[in-house]
C-alpha cells in the first residue's frame, strides 16, 4: 500500500524523486499562499486554510492508523467554543486563548479515544458519532455556549502583544504561519518511526502485535494528537472569524472532513489540503447559487467512493507508480 | 395525588408511555440495523433516511393522492424498500468485497443525498400527518389517560419486530439467512441464490425503517430532519445492545427509550445525552455490548 514504508536500497532513488517532486509542488503552494490575499478575500483563505488543517489532522488517524472517527467535529467545534469564551470572557491574549482551545480538544480527544479504542472497525466510527453527538447536545443546552446564537463578537486580540489581528492581512499571515506548523507536525509524525508503527498497524495489526508493541498505545497517541490539531484549527477559525457557533459541533461537519480527505486522498500528505480547498470553494459557490448543497456533498460521497477510493492524489500517486514501473 | 420523589405519578407513567413509543421506534430501526449487519456486513448509516422516506411516502400518499393510512401502513414499507432493493443492487452490492467503512460512507452519502433534496423540495419545516380515525381518543385507566394511537403504536411495532425475530430464529427461511451470515459460499453451493437474498434482506429491513415512520407520522410531524436525528440514537442502542443478537437489539432499544423518558421526568436537561451516557457506561464496563455473542 505504502511505498514509502518499506523502501528497498533498489526503489530509493525514484522514491527520493517522488519526494522532491511533492517537495517543489508544497514549495509553489507556500508562495502561492502568501501571495494570494493580493488576488483572493483574505476571510475565505483563511477557512480554506482553517479547513485544510483540520482535514490533514483528521488524515493522521483514517489514512494512517485506519480509523474512521465519524466525531471529530467534537475536537473542531468544541475548541472554538472554549477559545471564543477564553478570548471573550476571560479576556485571554490571542495566544493562550487558542491554546486553551487546544488542550481541550487534546483532553477531550484522550477521553474519546480511550473509550473507543476498546471496540474494532465499525463500531470505532458508531462510538466516536454517538461521543460527538453527546458533545453537540451539550453545546446547545451549557449556558457559556450561547445555544443557538454561538459566541459571537469574539475579540482578535495581539499577536505577541504587539500585532493588531483586526488587521485582516495580519490575521491571515498568523492563521498561515499556524497552519504550517501543524502542518509540519503532522509530516514529522507521518515520516517517524512512530508514524511507520502506525501504518503497519493498519495494514496488520495482528503483526505488530507479535512484534511486542502494544498497538491500542499507539493509536491512542495518534488520535489525541490529531484530536488536538483538529482543535487548534477550530480555535484559529473561531478567532478568525470572532465565531463559535453550532454548526461546527454537528455531526455534518464530522461529515464533511471525511468527505474532505477521502476527495483529496486519504494516506497522502497533500490529499486532505487539496480535498478541503475543493469543499470549502464547492460550498462557497454553491450557497450563492441556491442548489442544495447537502445534496451534492452527498453526491460527492457517492461518487467518491464508487469510482476513485483513492481519491484525487491517490489516484494521481498511483498513476505516478504505475507509469515509472 | 401521589408523587414519586415530588413527581406526579401520572406525569411519570406519560413520560413512561413516550419513552416506550420512543423505545418501539428505535427497536424496529436498531433490529433492521441488527440484521442488515449481519447479513451483508454493512453498517446502514441511512437508515435513518429510509425512515424519513416512509414518514414522507405517508403524507405524499395522503396529501397528493389521498390514499388512507391503513393503506399507506401496506404501501410506504413497500416503495421504501423497492428504492433499498435499487440501492443494494446498484452500489452496495459493488463494496462487498472492499473494507466495511466504504459502505458505512456510502451509505452516509445517500443519506445526505436524500435528506438534502428532501429539504430542498419540501423545507425543513414539519409536515402535520392527522391521526385516522378508527385511532383517535383514547381509553381512561384509571390512572392515566391512554391515547388510542399510541397504544397502537407500541402494539404494531412490537408485532412487527416479534414477527421478523420468530422469522429469523424459527423459520426455514431464516434457517438459510443465518446459514449464509456464518458461510455464505457453502450455502451458494446449496443451491440457494444468496446475492438474491441479501438483496431481499436489505429491502425487508430498510422497509422496517419506511414502516417505523410511516408508524410516526401521526405523532411526530414529518421533515426532511427526523431521520438525522433518530440515528445517532440508534447506533448508541446498537453499540450497547451489540450486534450480535436481534432478541437483544429489540430488548436494548424498549430499555433504552424507557431509560430516557425517566431522565425526562427526573432530569429533563440531560434527557437527549441518557443513551449516550448509558453508552459510555457499558463500553467501559462491558466493551463488547451487552447482547454480543463475541465476548
Amino acid at each position: 500500500m505504502n511505498s514509502t514504508t518499506m523502501v528497498s536500497s533498489l526503489e530509493a532513488p525514484r522514491t527520493r524523486r517522488l519526494r522532491t517532486t511533492g517537495g517543489l509542488l508544497l514549495a509553489l503552494v507556500a508562495m502561492l499562499m502568501i501571495c494570494a490575499p493580493l488576488a483572493i478575500y483574505p476571510l475565505f483563505l483563511i477557512k480554506i486554510l482553517c479547513f485544510a488543517l483540520f482535514a490533514a489532522a483528521f488524515n493522521l488517524v483514517l489514512g494512517y492508523a485506519g480509523l474512521l472517527s465519524f466525531g471529530h467535529a467534537a475536537f473542531f467545534g468544541g475548541a472554538a467554543y472554549i477559545t471564543a469564551h477564553a478570548a471573550k470572557v476571560w479576556q485571554l491574549p490571542f495566544e493562550l486563548a487558542v491554546l486553551a482551545g487546544t488542550a481541550f480538544a487534546a483532553l477531550l480527544g484522550l477521553a474519546f479515544g480511550t473509550l473507543a479504542i476498546r471496540r474494532h472497525g465499525i463500531y470505532f466510527a458508531m462510538i466516536t458519532l454517538a461521543l460527538a453527538q453527546m458533545v453537540y447536545f451539550m453545546a446547545v443546552q451549557m449556558p457559556f455556549t450561547g445555544g443557538e446564537d454561538g459566541i459571537q463578537a469574539v475579540p482578535r486580540g495581539y499577536l505577541l502583544g504587539i500585532i493588531d489581528l483586526r488587521d485582516i492581512t495580519a490575521m491571515y499571515y498568523t492563521v498561515l504561519g499556524g497552519t504550517i506548523l501543524g502542518l509540519v507536525i503532522i509530516w514529522r509524525t507521518v515520516n517517524s518511526p512512530f508514524g511507520h508503527i502506525l501504518s503497519a498497524i493498519r495494514e496488520n495489526e495482528t503483526r505488530v502485535t507479535s512484534l511486542g508493541l502494544k498497538p491500542e498505545r499507539y493509536k491512542l497517541i495518534a488520535f489525541t494528537l490529531s484530536a488536538a490539531l483538529s482543535g487548534f484549527a477550530g480555535a484559529l477559525k473561531a478567532i478568525a472569524f470572532q465565531l463559535a457557533s453550532l454548526v461546527d459541533v454537528t455531526w455534518h461537519m464530522s461529515g464533511e472532513v471525511i468527505l474532505m480527505t477521502l476527495l483529496g486522498g486519504m494516506g497522502t500528505l497533500i490529499g486532505p489540503i487539496a480535498g478541503a480547498s475543493i469543499v470549502v470553494g464547492l460550498e462557497h459557490f454553491l450557497s450563492t447559487s441556491g442548489l442544495p448543497i447537502t445534496f451534492i456533498i452527498g453526491l460527492f460521497f457517492v461518487v467518491c467512493v464508487m469510482m476513485f477510493r483513492r481519491g484525487l492524489f491517490g489516484e494521481l500517486k498511483a498513476l505516478l507508480e504505475r507509469s515509472r514501473s | 395525588m401521589t408523587d414519586i420523589f415530588g413527581v406526579p405519578i401520572v406525569v411519570l407513567l406519560g413520560q413512561l408511555l413516550l419513552g416506550l413509543i420512543n423505545g418501539s421506534f428505535y427497536a424496529l430501526l436498531s433490529l433492521g440495523l441488527a440484521i442488515i449487519f449481519g447479513m451483508l456486513n454493512v453498517i446502514n448509516f441511512a437508515h435513518g433516511a429510509f425512515y424519513m422516506l416512509g414518514g414522507f411516502a405517508a403524507w405524499l400518499l395522503l396529501s397528493a393522492l389521498g390514499i388512507g393510512y391503513w393503506e399507506t401502513l401496506i404501501a410506504a414499507p413497500l416503495m421504501v424498500g423497492a428504492l433499498g432493493a435499487v440501492v443494494e443492487r446498484l452500489f452496495l452490492k459493488r463494496l462487498y468485497r472492499v473494507d466495511h467503512l466504504y459502505s458505512l460512507l456510502l451509505t452516509f452519502g445517500i443519506a445526505l443525498m436524500l435528506e438534502g433534496l428532501f429539504r430542498h423540495v419540501y423545507g425543513a419545516a414539519g409536515k402535520p400527518y392527522p391521526i385516522p380515525p378508527s385511532l383517535t381518543g383514547g381509553i381512561n385507566l384509571g390512572f392515566m389517560f391512554l391515547p388510542m394511537y399510541r397504544a397502537w403504536v407500541i402494539v404494531a411495532s412490537l408485532a412487527v419486530c416479534i414477527a421478523t425475530w420468530l422469522a429469523i430464529e424459527r423459520t426455514k427461511l431464516g434457517a438459510y439467512l443465518r446459514a449464509a451470515t456464518e458461510n455464505p459460499g457453502l450455502v451458494q453451493a446449496f443451491g440457494i441464490n444468496v446475492p438474491f437474498m441479501l438483496t431481499a434482506t436489505y429491502a425487508f429491513c430498510v422497509g422496517l425503517a419506511g414502516f417505523a415512520g410511516a408508524l410516526a407520522a401521526p405523532l411526530y410531524q414529518v421533515s426532511p430532519g427526523m431521520g438525522s436525528s433518530v440515528i445517532i440514537v440508534v447506533f448508541a442502542v446498537v453499540v450497547i445492545g451489540g450486534m450480535g443478537s436481534i432478541g437483544g437489539a429489540i430488548v436494548t432499544a424498549l430499555a433504552l427509550g424507557i431509560i430516557e423518558g425517566l431522565t425526562k421526568t427526573f432530569y429533563p436537561a440531560a434527557s437527549s445525552i441518557a443513551v449516550f451516557v448509558v453508552m459510555v457506561l457499558v463500553i467501559l464496563i462491558r466493551p463488547s455490548g451487552l447482547f454480543s455473542r463475541e465476548a
